[in-house]
């Protein structure tokens, strides 16, 4: 989805909060801690020397706890909060040089924002609401409210136009503020713990919505969050951020699999994994024979040296052809026969690569027999046993691969 | 102890004076103040002509429509007759010509404490500084007796209505000040903050936001200032802003516990309209 083509760069970027500014960045450049800082001088790191970029078209989550940041640093794209200093690069330009009009047309043009507490503005009507970006520009009323009327049909919302913020629920109102955010069509979204507010079930809802919205609309989503299965889910790469500075930038899965320190490995413990890994993450390469070169000698050969009492057969394209158990290749060697078909078992459980473990535990803790992961063209990628599943569920890393 | 009696016995600083010498070097700007008496004059002179026009009964039936019409989602019975009656009453005891008065000098202070007022009040919530500056002086405004005000109002605006006007605006401007600033204020900052995302210019916030969600109180200062207004109306009549107020005035100077009662009784009959109508009309705004 993500080609490296970089939206925004942010560069050495600070917030300080507080009267002493200059000698709170004196210090910091001395390499103090922020507790120094604060006891010397009373001012707060709120976002210390943050370098990264986001990529177009990708959902960017920030995620952090409160008091990290991050909300911090998202009000500072589009300058709500003034940066003490360092550069944010809108398709290389330095936003930090925009004067008061360069500012406002860049909001306008630029950059919508999804709010927390929905902030809706509770003396306009729904459809008002959504227009009000447009409104603000000087657009028509009839060109704004049909824009606005788009924009809250995409986000779901029909037939609510002519009523007000309160009438609606929390779900409901949070989907006027992205309809709002939508009508401007801004190539960024600012969203700062946009579905926090939300039941789970809605939250969730409006996650895949988001997802879905973005394919549609190919903006650029910089999305805070603080929890980390929200994250996980929406986010194509994940930033994590502590006490103003940044920990982590990784993708979703590379996150999980390496956190870089006690800091993310803790955040990351309670994560619902099942919902994040798929099958490939947990099969591995059995050993397996080719049904069109190996015998049941050979076969009964690899078994032993492996240890095993069973194993996967493929024809040459490496199909998956079917099982065979020890038991029946030395039946069929006492017997004098050649051919592994005729004792093959056929209906081991099959899957694909994608597929999330939670859809699959059900079925693997019920199989005696493991599952086969196939591709398209029903060729043997691996397979999945019990204890595998149970290991990354559990957060040990599965490696059977080396 | 001697020293301390000392300390007690330095002679009085001459506040009185410097104020009396501030009041004197005021009237050297002459011209300033007959311009704003001539002004203040026209307003008064315009909505006394309408209400001098305009038959009793006519009048009455307008002030019944209006209130009619504002309140018609929900119509009080009560008030309609509350007011019939008292207007009758107001014509009846002979009070119509002073109740017009009054209801001019009333009117005409509402118009010059919402211009000067609201303004104000977006400036200070706008501003820390003027904010800081601005509330010592609106308490020192309405916390000064009002009687005190009609001593430089006569030395420089004369006698008469104006001087009267004049006196009821700083005693009545301090809440219709006070009360747009807070409403202004009370805009939650994350509405605020969202009309600025969207690249709103600080005008269009005002208009489009601040003001409509600040209408409620600053509806409700309006209406304390047209309050107060009305409450200056005896004070005022003491340096010959004509009215009710003069009816009591009178009767307090010839000790006539009745004629007191009976214009007493016309002042709080148009106190009660007044606030019944404004408060309606700030529930007709709201839906």
């Amino acid at each position: 989805m993500s080609e490296n083509n970089k939206k925004i760069e942010v560069k050495n970027l600070y917030k300080i909060f507080g009267r002493h500014i200059k000698k709170a960045q004196e210090l910091l450049a001395e390499g103090k801690t922020k507790e120094e800082i604060l006891a010397e001088t009373g001012s707060t790191i709120g976002v210390n020397n943050a370098n990264f970029s986001i990529n177009d078209n990708e959902i960017f989550v920030i995620m952090g706890l409160s008091g990290s940041g991050k909300s911090t640093l998202i009000r500072m794209f589009n300058r709500l909060i003034e940066p003490t200093s360092g550069q944010i690069e809108l398709d290389g330009q330095n936003i930090m040089d925009l004067d008061k009009n360069g500012l406002r047309e860049m909001r306008r043009k630029k950059m919508s924002m999804v709010f927390q507490g929905f902030a809706l503005f509770p003396n306009r009507t729904i459809l008002e609401n959504a227009a009000y970006g447009l409104e603000v520009q000087g657009i028509d009323k009839e060109e704004r409210e049909q824009k606005a009327h788009d924009s809250l049909e995409m986000v779901g919302l029909v037939g609510n136009d002519n009523m007000y913020p309160k009438e609606l629920s929390g779900g409901m109102q949070q989907r006027v503020g992205l309809a709002r955010a939508i009508t401007n069509d801004p190539e960024i979204l600012l969203m700062d713990e946009a579905f926090s507010a939300l039941d789970p079930l809605n939250r969730r809802e409006m996650q895949n919505e988001l997802i879905e919205l973005q394919r549609k609309l190919n903006k650029t989503i910089i999305f805070i969050s603080h929890d980390l299965n929200e994250a996980l889910r929406i986010g194509d790469r994940i930033m994590m951020m502590r006490n103003g500075d940044i920990v982590q930038i990784d993708t979703p899965e590379d996150l999980l699999r390496h956190p870089k320190n006690e800091y993310v490995r803790k955040f990351i413990e309670n994560v619902d994994r099942t919902k994040i890994l798929n099958a490939s993450h947990v099969m591995f390469r059995p050993t397996t024979v080719n049904i069109e070169k190996d015998g049941p000698k050979i076969t009964l050969h690899r078994m032993k040296t492996d240890g095993i009492s069973s194993i996967f057969v493929t024809d040459s394209q490496d199909r998956f052809v079917g099982l065979a158990d020890a038991d029946d290749v030395n039946e069929l060697i006492k017997q004098d026969k050649n051919d592994l078909r005729s004792i093959l078992k056929t209906n081991v459980p099959t899957t694909t690569a994608d597929t999330p473990i939670n859809e699959l535990i059900e079925g693997i803790s019920k199989s005696p027999m493991p599952y086969v992961v196939l591709d398209d063209d029903k060729k043997l990628l691996g397979i999945i046993i019990r204890s595998s599943v149970l290991e990354a569920i559990s957060g040990r890393e599965v490696d059977h691969n080396e | 102890m001697n020293s301390l009696f000392s300390l007690l016995s330095i002679p009085a600083i001459p506040v009185s004076d410097w104020i009396n010498t501030f009041v004197n070097w005021l009237t050297n700007f002459a011209g300033f103040f007959n311009s704003i008496t001539t002004f203040i004059g026209g307003i008064i002179n315009g909505i006394q002509w309408v209400f001098d026009f305009l038959n009793p009964f006519v009048f009455i039936a307008i002030i019944l429509a209006i209130t009619f019409w504002i309140t018609r989602k929900s119509i009080s019975w009560g008030l309609l007759l509350f007011e019939l009656l008292g207007l009758l009453y107001i014509y009846n005891q002979g009070f119509w010509r002073d109740m017009t008065q009054t209801l001019t000098l009333v009117l005409t202070t509402s118009i010059i404490i919402v211009v000067i007022g609201i303004p104000l009040g977006i400036w200070m919530a706008k501003s820390n500084t003027v904010d800081s500056i601005v509330q010592p002086i609106l308490s020192f405004m309405q916390t000064m007796p009002a009687f005190v005000y009609l001593i430089p109002a006569v030395a420089l605006f004369g006698i008469g209505m104006v001087p009267g006007v004049i006196a009821s605006v700083i005693f009545s401007l301090p809440p219709v000040v006070r009360m747009t600033n807070l409403g202004i204020r009370q805009v939650p900052s994350d509405l605020t903050e969202a009309s600025d995302a969207f690249g709103t210019t600080s005008w269009q916030k005002l208009i489009k936001l601040q003001l409509p969600l600040a209408k409620p109180t600053l509806m409700s200062g309006v209406n304390q200032g047209m309050m107060l207004a009305l409450s200056m109306v005896v004070i005022a009549s003491m340096i010959g802003a004509m009215g009710l107020g003069t009816q009591v005035y009178f009767a307090v100077g010839r000790n006539d516990a009745g004629a007191g009662f009976a214009a007493g009784i016309a002042i709080v009959i148009l106190a009660i309209i007044m606030d019944k109508v404004t408060q309606g009309f700030m529930g007709e705004k709201e839906k």
